[in-house]
């Protein structure tokens, strides 16, 4: 990254020194991950430029929107609305959160046996070195698990903009209630940062950009059934990750261009591996970049990722906003119907998400599932043993997987990893 | 045609080679600091036509001598088999880690679990805990089958357990007994691991820790059955990888 971002970075009070290591970091894990797989899409070309202008090209964007008038809200869950965000002429970033950093300072606030997404959040405010969320004017929290919803507590002295957003636990009546006077909140929220009236036109537009963003991702997903698979699970998931930072419609053109030519290698039946090559759902906890340490143990040890069942992935991005209503009050209703639906292992009882980790095992053909836990995540592990359970009644092999952000487990991961993929052949 | 399996554990590397299904040679060595040399002065003068790797060191090995290799758990099943050819089941305590392995009737990997990522409950949990009771690993587990009672140890933290330990032997309480105690948790915790996996058939017991009888006993008495044990446990994994490494080229 160039000597021009210094000043911005210094401008954000961020920590120059310990960027600049993160920003090491992060470029050689790059390298050593991404750069070093054979047989990728031209098209991610421009994913790796993202990359290399993740806290450079794409802040100053940023800064110069907030400079137009813009504001910028940064979150750190799909059960923030960005149609909302977006129709009140807001531009919406996920934060940081996939990376240790600072753990020293962030276990003086949070208990040790915290789990690392929710660490990394800290680490990233406390070591100054996210320039997504000092670049950003409001910061939503959102009650999900108990970590999260504790950690926010601790959070809001730290920053000056915190809006923490309730979120229901149960599929019912009052649970959808909850949802949609808490996106009614929200709404007035945004409506006050920005001073801008949230109107149908607005929010119609706003509504088919996300989907557009959306639709674009399914195209890539639908690719990803076919064997030899056109992409590999670690380039999917990079564009699942971008799509939390990516300006929306530039994003969406990047991903249908990758699609055009996803679309030509299916059709000549040339993939990223071998045709035959064992395929893996993952399904669990989100991973937020650079979090890619399973999935680049998976596809380093003779298999294919297929699918994510992830909120980085297929429980984030898949139903679309209905766009047939004609006020404030229809859209908002359909924005509330479609997000009532992600099944996040935070709802009880929640049957909807194992039906979904069937049907994709289906829809991408795959050979098995590795669970992926988060270690510390009560609602993602507890939910793993039924969800094991219930896959292997059905005869797909399942192996559940519970780690952490470090890399002092790769040795023992990659020989139960490359296990599974021996008793898929 | 002879077929070497090699299996570069934490502790030991062992090497194996089978022709016409039948063990042909065996050498072991520690694995030291430098595990390639050491493997390569184990191969010294051995002749071979094929060879597979398995073990931890397995990755190094595949780079250095380009040669295949299989997981643990896969040369584990495949070698249990070749002793106990009824084994469904298999639990292999080696120096480092530990596993459950299920197969099915024809001898494929079905379901596995393997320890977390420290050494709680394997080899190199009793050979500490044999050291801070002053017994070399044959005393440990033959002084354990002598115990009169046993002591519950609650830590399966290797560097809680030692200090467990310390307070024990200040509180002048029998090393025997005690000896007995830190089976006793080892055991708890490989039977649950194997019972997560499969709940019938044939146990097969291997890794260094299989010859420990005290171990042996107790996981009978734990499983309420009888469990097979090979003549060397130690060797399992690399009889499977030579045998997986025949497998490989028709041999």
């Amino acid at each position: 990254m160039s000597e021009d971002y210094r000043s911005m970075w210094q401008s954000l009070g961020l920590d120059l020194v310990a960027h600049d290591a993160l920003l090491g970091v992060l470029g050689k894990f790059y390298q050593d991950i991404y750069l070093a797989q054979n047989n990728r899409p031209e098209g991610m070309g421009y994913f790796d430029f993202v990359m290399s202008e993740v806290h450079g090209l794409r802040i100053k964007e940023l800064l110069d929107e907030k400079k137009a008038g813009r504001k910028i809200i940064g979150t750190y869950c799909v059960f923030v609305p960005e149609e909302i965000a977006l129709a009140g002429n807001a531009t919406m970033v996920g934060l940081c959160a996939g990376a240790d950093f600072a753990t020293e300072e962030v276990e003086k606030i949070l208990p040790r046996n915290t789990c690392a997404l929710i660490k990394s959040t800290f680490g990233f405010k406390l070591g100054k070195v996210c320039p997504y969320l000092e670049a950003s004017d409001m910061i939503v929290g959102e009650n999900t698990c108990d970590g999260k919803k504790k950690a926010y507590e601790s959070l809001g002295p730290l920053v000056s903009n915190l809006y923490v957003m309730d979120i229901p636990q149960m599929k019912s009546d009052q649970g959808r209630a909850l949802l949609k006077a808490e996106y009614q909140r929200f709404k007035q929220a945004v409506e006050k940062l920005t001073g801008v009236t949230i109107d149908p036109p607005r929010l119609k537009a706003a509504i088919e950009t996300v989907n557009n963003k959306r639709k674009a991702i399914h195209r890539l997903s639908k690719l990803r059934q076919a064997d030899p698979a056109p992409i590999s699970g670690l380039d999917a998931l990079l564009a699942n990750q971008v799509f939390f930072y990516d300006n929306p419609q530039r994003f969406t053109d990047s991903v249908n261009k990758i699609c055009d030519e996803l679309e030509k290698r299916v059709a000549e039946k040339q993939g990223v591996f071998p045709s035959g090559t064992p395929r893996i759902l993952m399904s669990g906890c989100p991973m937020a970049v650079p979090n890619w340490k399973l999935p680049w143990i998976v596809e380093t040890s003779g298999a294919v990722i297929v699918g994510e069942e992830s909120c980085v992935g297929e429980r984030g991005t898949r139903n679309l906003v209905s766009t047939s209503g004609n006020t404030v009050d229809e859209l908002m209703d359909a924005i509330v119907d479609r997000y009532f639906q992600v099944d996040c292992a935070i709802f009880t009882p929640n049957p909807d998400r194992l039906n979904h980790v069937e049907e994709m095992v289906k829809a991408y053909k795959a050979d098995g599932v590795i669970h992926y836990g988060l270690q510390f995540c009560a609602p993602y592990l507890m939910e793993s043993i039924p969800v094991a359970k219930a896959l292997e009644e059905k005869k797909i092999p399942t192996l559940r997987i519970e780690t952490d952000y470090s890399m002092e487990d790769v040795g023992q991961l990659k020989t139960r990893v490359e296990a599974f993929i021996e008793m898929l052949r | 045609m002879r077929c070497a399996g090699i299996d570069i554990g934490s502790r030991a590397i062992k090497l194996a080679v089978v022709q016409n299904k039948a063990i042909a040679e065996y050498r072991q060595t520690d694995t030291g600091y430098d595990p390639m040399a050491a493997a390569r002065r184990l191969l010294e003068g051995l002749f071979y036509d094929c060879i597979l790797a398995t073990g931890y060191g397995r990755g190094q090995f595949e780079v250095d001598f380009d040669a295949p290799t299989v997981t643990e758990i896969k040369a584990h099943a495949a070698g249990a088999r070749f002793f106990f050819p009824e084994a469904v089941t298999v639990l292999d305590i080696g120096g480092q880690d530990s596993k459950a392995i299920a197969m099915n009737t024809v001898g494929k990997v079905v379901k596995f679990e393997m320890n977390d990522r420290c050494a709680a409950g394997t080899g190199k949990f009793l050979e500490i805990m044999a050291r801070s009771l002053g017994f070399n690993l044959e005393q440990f587990a033959s002084e354990a089958l002598l115990a009169e009672k046993d002591i519950q140890i609650n830590s399966m933290c290797t560097v809680f357990a030692e200090s467990e330990v310390t307070s024990l032997v200040a509180r002048g309480e029998n090393r025997r007994n005690i000896a007995l105690g830190l089976h006793k948790s080892v055991v708890r915790r490989a039977a649950g691991m194997l019972r997560r996996v499969s709940n019938d058939g044939p146990v097969v017991f291997s890794g260094g820790v299989a010859k420990n009888r005290c171990m042996q006993r107790l996981m009978e008495d734990t499983l309420q059955q009888p469990i097979l044990t090979a003549k060397d446990p130690q060797m399992t994994g690399a009889i499977g990888a030579a045998l997986l490494a025949g497998d490989r080229i028709g041999g």
